[in-house]
């Protein structure tokens, strides 16, 4: 593992954004997440890792409630955004998701124009007052999602033209424009070529500074890159979580080392 | 009876070919299965196969063929003051060959012995008697030229049926033995099958096309013969349907072309929207228990007869309409005389196309990737604003499609609007009139009792291929717009 270079690490402690306490999940009569405990800061990349199936999309999926729209699908315990649990019958998953955006593995725009793909979140969350404030907020997306240069001339072109890093871009660009709290991906590198991956994960890196970003990877690698706390799944339970620099280099279970030096996956 | 004989005796030699090309194909590799090349079952099924197909389908053609060879033969036989036209002579040859049938079943029955059958004279017999006492009616007495016709006709046949068995036996034993004689362990004989079913399947999917070919050929020369009897200026622009007996009917087809035209929107209006909702709800909304009972649900309605749903638009529909809209009405007003209407046939016909559109669009809207919809949800949109704003434009493409598919379903439709719509023929922007359609029309004009060769029967065909080129038409359109969707995702 000596060819993986690794971020600064903020030393200071950040607040804690997203407090994850005794998660259960069930499809049907499956067990997917088994009693886990997380804490996810703000302003900070968190990577999660492990082998497949172990249930990493099953519990990034549970941050935004989209696991709601699984009928089978059956979440207990309590997860706090800013200490308030989103599973209170008072919260409307509908605004929870404006607040905890997504970037899905595939990228996947609308079959619309560029602008229209970016515009969606925030037409419908009435973000915007009229036309001239619409074109900002496209355009500030569109740059943060470092795709603007791109796009700028073709914004009335569909998004679906778009080259696959360019749409996945387009995707974070997408959920930014809707100003969310945290941004949650699930491997939104692994449709990728190299050198779209190295700009998505660069972006990653920019986003840090205003959002709390959770990533699921496949990548080693890619963990160590760009996150500054990894936390790694085995069989649905959580079997590790701390700095990413430890975890790689002096992890405390048996499960994690074996995995991360390629004996299980 | 010969013929079901010949066809039995070749299943057996073929199932033969089968047990003997096998053992055949065992001995040579002196018992030992893995010294072949193909399965042991190949080499039965090649000497199978090439007994039975190509003797089956000689015999096939032959039993087409004959007929019509026989028939021109004999036709020739007539003389031309017996059967001055066409017409006539297709009349005197099915005397011909009433008789003849007549002498097979007298024969069949020993009224009469085969050497009387072939000297039978209309001068010495009294022919119509003879046959009348064995239970073959004829309707006038036998002329001697018809009588020798038809003896000619049962000499002709007998010859034939002869040759057929010879020529499909020799065909089948020769395939048999060819076949046999090939068979050894290093003949590939399961390349040969294989071959041999590629071709079977390439015959069947021609057959279909060749058939299509010829109804659309029919149809085309009949409308030609129209064509020839009345003018086509007059077909495509006039403006009234009337025919008559007279000889100077006007046959327009466009009063026609506007009833077909109003049935179908009034039902599109009914079945689109209430088709399309009902596919949103199962394919979005609806648990599985749900869907796994409303799906069904939906396709019995699809599996009414379309005479059902005209029994519909006759007894229930068509009242209640007047029961609003008629004198005496609940309305008070005077709108409605009868109770078959354009509104009656078109609503029902729009019930029975709503399972028709909920079931292609439900196909349509569960081919849209649950990635869209993912990235919609996450984005917080909700259910109905994913659906309106992410799923339908994407599907759109394809729910069009449907709806031409609908359409052209809702023009061709022809037991509704007979029972529902009415007989008359106008242009009229009122939907409780009672108008006709094309398929009506057809209907009346070949069911009537009009001589076949005049104008107001053969208007049928034009009327027919009408009609054809204008579903044909909106179909391609409708597969092209939803083919090029299907693309979009793959
Ligand atoms: N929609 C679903 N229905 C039923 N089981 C599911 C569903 N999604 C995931 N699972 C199961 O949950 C477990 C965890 O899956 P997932 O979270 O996708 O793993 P990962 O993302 O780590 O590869 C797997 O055993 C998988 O079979
Ligand atoms: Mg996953």
């Amino acid at each position: 593992m000596n060819d993986m270079q690794f971020t600064d690490r903020a030393v200071d402690q950040k607040e804690t954004k997203i407090a994850a306490h005794g998660v259960n999940v069930h499809y049907g009569e499956a067990h997917a997440i088994k009693d886990v405990n997380v804490e996810i800061e703000d302003k900070t990349v968190t990577a999660f890792i492990g082998p497949s199936g172990c249930g990493k999309s099953t519990f990034l999926r549970c941050l935004n409630r989209m696991n709601d729209t699984i009928d089978i699908c059956n979440v207990t315990g309590n997860i706090l955004l800013d200490g308030e649990d989103i599973y209170d019958k008072r919260v409307d998953p509908v605004q929870l998701r404006a607040k905890v955006g997504m970037v899905f593995q595939k990228p996947n725009p609308f079959p619309k124009t560029i602008y229209d793909n970016v515009a969606y979140g925030p037409r419908i969350h009435g973000l915007a007052k009229n036309k001239a404030d619409m074109d900002e907020i496209v355009e500030k997306a569109l740059r943060r999602g470092a795709i603007w240069d791109e796009v700028k001339d073709r914004l009335d072109k569909p998004g679906t033209g778009l080259s696959g890093g360019q749409q996945q871009r387009l995707c974070i660009a997408r959920a930014v424009a809707t100003e969310p709290e945290v941004l949650l991906m699930d491997e939104p590198c692994s449709a990728l070529d190299p050198i779209a991956t190295a700009q998505v994960e660069e972006l990653i890196d920019e986003l840090r500074t205003q959002y709390s970003v959770v990533i699921v990877t496949h990548s080693m690698q890619q963990a160590a890159r760009v996150s500054q706390k990894t936390a790694f799944f085995h069989l649905g339970t959580l079997v590790e979580f701390g700095h990413t620099g430890q975890i790689f280099t002096n992890p405390e279970d048996p499960r994690t080392e074996s995995y991360i030096t390629g004996r299980i996956g | 009876m010969p013929t079901l004989w010949l066809v039995v005796s070749l299943l057996v030699l073929s199932a033969a070919g089968f047990v003997f090309g096998r053992q055949r194909a065992m001995s040579s590799a002196e018992g030992n299965a893995k010294e072949l090349h193909s399965l042991p079952s190949y080499y039965g099924h090649n000497v199978a196969f090439t007994t039975l197909l190509p003797a089956l389908g000689a015999l096939a053609i032959w039993l087409l063929v004959q007929p019509m060879f026989i028939e021109s033969r004999i036709s020739q036989l007539i003389p031309e003051e017996l059967a001055p036209d066409r017409q006539t002579l297709g009349l005197v040859m099915s005397d011909v060959g009433r008789v003849a049938e007549g002498l097979d079943v007298a024969i069949a029955k020993g009224a009469l012995s085969a050497d009387e059958a072939k000297s039978l004279r209309t001068e010495l017999t009294d022919v119509r008697a003879r046959l009348g006492e064995v239970g073959v009616a004829l309707g006038a007495d036998v002329r001697p030229e018809v009588l020798e016709a038809a003896q000619q006709y049962r000499v002709m046949s007998k010859t034939g049926n002869v040759l057929m068995a010879v020529f499909v036996a020799v065909l089948a034993l020769g395939g048999f033995s060819w076949s046999y004689m090939q068979t050894h362990k290093d003949f590939r004989a399961r390349n040969v099958v294989e071959k041999g079913i590629l071709s079977l399947l390439i015959l069947a999917a021609s057959l279909a096309i060749l058939t299509t070919i010829g109804i659309v050929l029919s149809m085309f020369f009949e409308t030609i013969n129209f064509f020839k009897l009345h003018n086509a200026a007059d077909f495509f622009f006039g403006r009234t349907w009337a025919p008559n007996f007279r000889g100077d009917s006007e046959l327009s087809i466009l009063p026609l072309l506007w009833g077909t035209l109003y049935v179908s929107v009034i039902a599109l209006l009914v079945a689109v929207p209430v088709g399309l909702f009902a596919a949103v709800y199962l394919s979005e909304y609806a648990n599985n228990t749900v869907r796994a009972f409303a799906k069904p649900l939906l396709e019995i309605l699809a599996g009414i007869p379309t005479i059902v749903y005209g029994l519909f638009a006759l007894l229930t529909v068509g009242p209640l309409l007047v029961g609003t809209f008629g004198k005496g009405g609940f309305l008070g007003v005077e709108w409605m005389a009868g109770a078959t209407s354009v509104l009656t046939a078109g609503v029902v016909m729009g019930i029975m196309l709503i399972p028709f559109v909920s079931s292609l669009s439900d196909d349509i809207i569960n081919a849209v990737p649950q990635a869209m919809r993912d990235g919609s949800l996450g984005l917080g949109a909700t259910r109905s604003e994913t659906i309106r704003q992410v799923v339908l434009p994407a599907a759109l493409p394809g729910i069009v499609g449907a709806i031409l598919l609908a359409a052209s379903r809702a023009i061709g439709e022809t037991m509704i609007v007979v029972m529902g719509a009415g007989a008359i023929a106008k242009f009229s922007g009122n939907p409780l009139d009672s108008m006709t359609t094309i398929t009506t029309r057809i209907v009346s004009q070949l069911t009537g009792d009009t001589d076949f060769a005049s104008p107001e029967t053969l208007v049928a065909f034009a009327l027919g291929l009408s009609l054809f080129v204008l579903t044909l038409g909106l179909n391609v359109l409708a597969l092209y717009i939803v083919r090029k969707y299907r693309e979009q995702y793959e």
